[in-house]
């Protein structure tokens, strides 16, 4: 019955509306991949159904008046208003009922607050916008940023099977083992949120939240902040792959490889067009967001980079404001969201951009040196 | 000063002053009324609007008509406006209009000012409008407007949001003082407390909650307004602040704020069911009671907005416990309206069609207000369109049929005259289809996972939010109808008897209609 119902739609809306045909007619919520998951899935099916027969017997008895009772059928008012027994009665019913749906939902409860005995912990921190994780006892973290083009956002091409589910990045946790999240913010509140696992948890500054979760299914598990967050909300979505625990093992080496080489790169010599080029893509990453891709800005919140004091004036306050941010805006202190590397770049594009042609390059070695001055 | 004294008795012998001065230094309930049911209108509008750019920008995948940050201002206006500016101004103007006749009291007790807290109003919503002008944008962090995105990261205009909020609750207070100075003092003898018509009930429980909660808001909104703009750091955890007690002040202030916006459309409809039904309303005391324990458990449940807060478990027990309690004296009041309507001889004029759907329409809320109230599955609900659709539907079928339920029931005694049966029920129907057609499918949308207040979303969102915004285009367009029918009634139209409705029961069907300028000189005896 809902598999013809999906298949009129797609088909009506495949006709009628090029995007409909991607759509489906999904009414309800999924069990997911999780035991958490399948608990709150049958407390909310309970309730909907404890609901759907209240509704019944409620609705049918005025159904029923509405039809009999009516004055153009000749129908004359009775008097009665109030019989104790009745009204004793619907207020002690419906009291057991809840008391009856409070026990299984305190126990899904219990269950959910449980972080003990957990195997891996992962820090997951929310930005402005985007989330980073973090493998504690690894010494080892990276940014996960949406990855749908802004091309397809503004309609300019068409939009790909998981527009706005999609992210550079995708957390990688291992099956069958539980997962200890951290949760934290950097500027505002966020919360991070993967129905497929019935994990929903804020993301608050100056707080540690925690949350847990155990996936048996390798796959991968979509989800997006729920917590308004400010302009690019509805633009950072959460992606989690959870693969077998080998894998994981391999992948999280190589991760970790990978990161030395980066921080090896600091002592690299590096020319003007490397770092300009590494810049760019540095740039639309983690500034284009506010800034705009050309450097435009959205002021006042937002100030505009092309032709700014800061970007052609002195290339230490420059420094200082990528590295260490601006207290009270929305400007974040970047210096430990960026390598030195991708500072260096970042800078000298900003620099060197939009007709910003200051000529000045500024190289890892001397961003280490500014952070180690500090 | 004798200036003032002779208006003042010229009033009372020649009714109502002459032009735009009636209306600037009125003391008259009734003036007071309309002009609040004007502007409430007048915002009902405007908020409304703001929803048709939302829902025409939700229409499709993509960004079409605004960006992200004037989205974002749509949504937060849309709330703040909808709330303070149309649906309690709306209430204050029934009450004003009605509780001075249901009473027999020749008017409100604090005349005065009763003018004050009306004309602080246009102040209010002429500087909260305003920031749309400003540079930087309108406030853009939600109608709850959350710490510290309000604060540390809000937009220059944040202040004078703030400094309109504080306008607002002062009318709101001086209202509230008002109506409970009148309903204690001003009631014609014989009328005790359990004789009052329930509209007078659960506008004095109302006010009562107004005086309790909206001084909480006014002090949120102050160490916001320290936060900004003299280095305090209530909310900001780089100062030693706290994020999440912004969240448990502006709750213990919102959730009562949701049953201010309920409790005198349950009184409106606990009038216009037994009149329509032409029997007595069943339960009258338990209908009483069911109001101020509702009244009582709204000062404890408010962290069920904030279940994934990270509260500690014993903290989130207690509110899923104290709001599923709740759902107990709500249902007392549906199965108390059903009972009425059963074995009644009933007809369906707007106000009964408005207040039948009422009773339907947010029962439905409730339920999902029930399954809201389930700890764990708030924690997949929570912050998604089905907390929307929750809440849209206890307040537009709610709130907003209640107040259309009540305008036609008594259009009748204010303007004396009928209004046109027939548009006021095409009025209904396409309310009825629009609304449902618009929040009906957000409830799919949640569960399907949609985060709310997002300017875009993924593609298997797509048909319902269509759906959705056909819906929503509907419902808008259809309340220009309003307008039209209220005019018209207001011009002309079949003559009103003092009691155009037969099943009808209370002091205001005794004057005449239109109700004269002073009604009760000398208050009724009530037995
Ligand atoms: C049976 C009675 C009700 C129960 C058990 C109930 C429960 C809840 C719960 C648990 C939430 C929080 C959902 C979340 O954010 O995850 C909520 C939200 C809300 N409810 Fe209710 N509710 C009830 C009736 C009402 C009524 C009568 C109104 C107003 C007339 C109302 C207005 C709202 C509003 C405005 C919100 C959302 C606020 C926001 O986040 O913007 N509710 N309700
Ligand atoms: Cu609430």
């Amino acid at each position: 019955m809902r598999v013809h119902a999906k298949r009129a739609g797609a088909l009506l809306g495949g006709l009628v509306f090029p995007t409909w045909s991607m759509a489906d007619w999904t009414m309800n919520m999924s069990p997911g991949v999780t035991g958490t998951s399948n608990d709150i899935f049958s407390l909310h099916m309970t309730i909907l159904w404890i609901c759907v027969v209240i509704g019944v017997v409620v609705f049918g008895v005025m159904f029923w008046s509405i039809f009999a009772h009516r004055k153009s059928q000749g129908h004359k008012p009775a008097n009665f208003h109030e019989n104790t027994l009745v009204e004793i009665l619907w207020t002690i019913i419906p009291f057991v009922i809840l008391v009856v749906m409070a026990i299984p939902a305190t126990a899904t409860l219990v269950d959910m607050y449980d972080t003990t005995e957990a195997e891996v912990d992962v820090k997951i921190t929310g930005y402005q916008w985007k989330w980073q994780y973090e493998y504690v006892d690894q010494d080892f973290g990276y940014f996960s940023n949406l990855a749908t083009p802004r091309d397809q956002i503004e309609n300019r091409q068409d939009k790909g099977e998981n527009y706005l589910l999609e992210v550079d990045n995708p957390l990688i946790i291992p099956v069958g083992k539980k997962v200890r999240f951290l949760l934290t913010a950097n500027d505002v509140i966020h919360s991070w949120w993967v129905p497929a696992f019935g994990v929903k948890k804020d993301a608050i500054p100056g707080f540690i939240n925690e949350t847990w979760v155990r996936v048996d299914e390798p796959g991968v598990y979509r989800g997006q902040c729920t917590e308004l967050c400010g302009k690019d909300h509805g633009f950072m979505p959460v992606v989690v792959e959870a693969v077998p625990e080998e894998e994981f093992n391999v992948w999280l080496a190589e991760q970790k490889a990978a990161a030395q080489k980066e921080r090896e790169l600091t002592q690299k010599d590096w020319t003007m067009d490397e770092l300009m080029a590494r810049g760019e893509k540095a740039y639309q990453t983690a500034c284009a967001a506010c800034h705009q891709p050309d450097g435009s800005g959205a002021p006042p919140a937002f100030p505009a980079l092309k032709g700014s004091p800061i970007a052609t004036g002195d290339v230490t306050a420059h420094i200082d404001i990528v590295v260490n941010g601006k207290a009270g805006t929305a400007m974040q202190a970047f210096g430990n969201q960026l390598s030195e590397v991708d500072l260096a770049a970042v800078i000298t594009y900003e620099r060197n951009a939009w007709g910003n042609n200051t000529g000045d390059m500024v190289t890892p070695k001397e961003i280490l040196d500014y952070k180690n001055q500090q | 000063m004798s200036a003032v004294a002779d208006t003042h008795a010229q009033e009372h012998h020649h009714g109502p002053a002459k032009g735009i001065s009636r209306w600037l230094l009125t003391t008259n309930h009734k003036d007071i009324g309309t002009m609040y049911l004007v502007f409430s209108f007048a915002m009902f509008l405007l908020g409304g609007t703001m929803a048709m750019v939302i829902r025409a920008e939700l229409f499709q995948p993509g960004l079409q008509i605004v960006q992200p940050e004037f989205f974002n201002q749509m949504t937060t206006m849309h709330g703040l406006i909808m709330v303070f500016g149309a649906v309690m101004p709306a209430f204050v103007g029934l009450a004003n209009w009605m509780l001075p006749l249901m009473i027999g009291a020749p008017d409100m007790a604090l005349p005065r000012m009763n003018n004050w807290s009306f004309w602080l109003l246009p102040c209010a919503f002429l500087i909260l409008v305003s920031t749309l002008f400003m540079e930087g944008g309108a406030p853009n962090f939600g109608w709850t407007f959350y710490a510290p995105l309000s604060t540390t990261y809000g937009p220059p205009s944040t202040t004078f949001f703030i400094f309109a909020v504080h306008i607002m609750g002062i009318s709101s207070i001086m209202g509230a003082i008002n109506v409970i100075a009148t309903i204690l003092n001003l009631r014609a003898p014989g009328m005790t407390l359990m004789k009052m018509p329930l509209f007078v009930w659960t506008w004095l429980i109302t006010a009562f909650l107004l005086i309790a909660v909206m001084p909480v808001l006014a002090g949120v909104v102050t160490m916001m307004l320290m936060d900004i703009n003299f280095g305090t750091s209530f909310f900001d955890a780089s100062g030693g602040g706290d994020p999440v007690l912004f969240q448990h002040v502006f709750w213990f202030f919102g959730h009562p704020e949701v049953y201010i916006m309920i409790l005198p459309a349950f009184g409106a409809v606990s009038h216009i069911i037994p009149a329509f039904s032409r029997k007595p309303l069943f339960g009258y005391a338990s209908m009483v009671y069911a109001v101020g324990a509702i009244a009582l458990l709204s000062f404890v449940v408010w962290a069920h907005h904030m279940f994934t807060v990270g509260i500690p478990i014993a903290g989130q027990l207690f509110f899923m416990y104290a709001t599923m309690l709740i759902a107990v004296p709500t249902g007392v009041k549906v199965f108390n309206w059903v009972a009425t309507m059963f074995r009644g001889s009933l007809t369906f004029e707007a106000p009964m069609l408005f207040a039948v759907a009422f009773v339907i329409l947010f029962t439905i809320g409730g339920f999902s207000g029930l399954m809201l109230a389930i700890a764990p599955a708030d924690f997949q609900y929570h912050d998604t369109y089905f907390v929307v659709a929750h809440f849209h539907y206890v307040l537009v079928p709610g709130a907003i049929f209640g107040i259309f339920a009540s305008a036609y029931f008594w259009l009748p005694k204010w303007t004396g005259h009928m209004y046109d049966e027939t548009l006021a029920k095409t009025h209904f129907w396409l309310s009825f289809v629009g609304m449902n057609l618009a929040f009906f499918p957000m409830h799919f949308l949640g569960l399907a996972g949609m985060p709310r207040r997002i300017p875009d979303y993924a593609l298997q969102f797509a048909d319902f939010n269509m759906i959705s915004s056909i819906g929503a285009f509907m419902f808008g367009v259809t309340q220009l109808l309003f307008l039209l029918i209220v005019i018209k009634c207001v011009r002309g139209g079949k003559e009103a008897a003092a009691k155009p409705w037969d099943g009808a029961e209370g002091l205001e069907w005794t004057v005449p209609s239109p109700a004269p300028y002073h009604t009760f000189a000398t208050p009724p005896e009530v037995k």
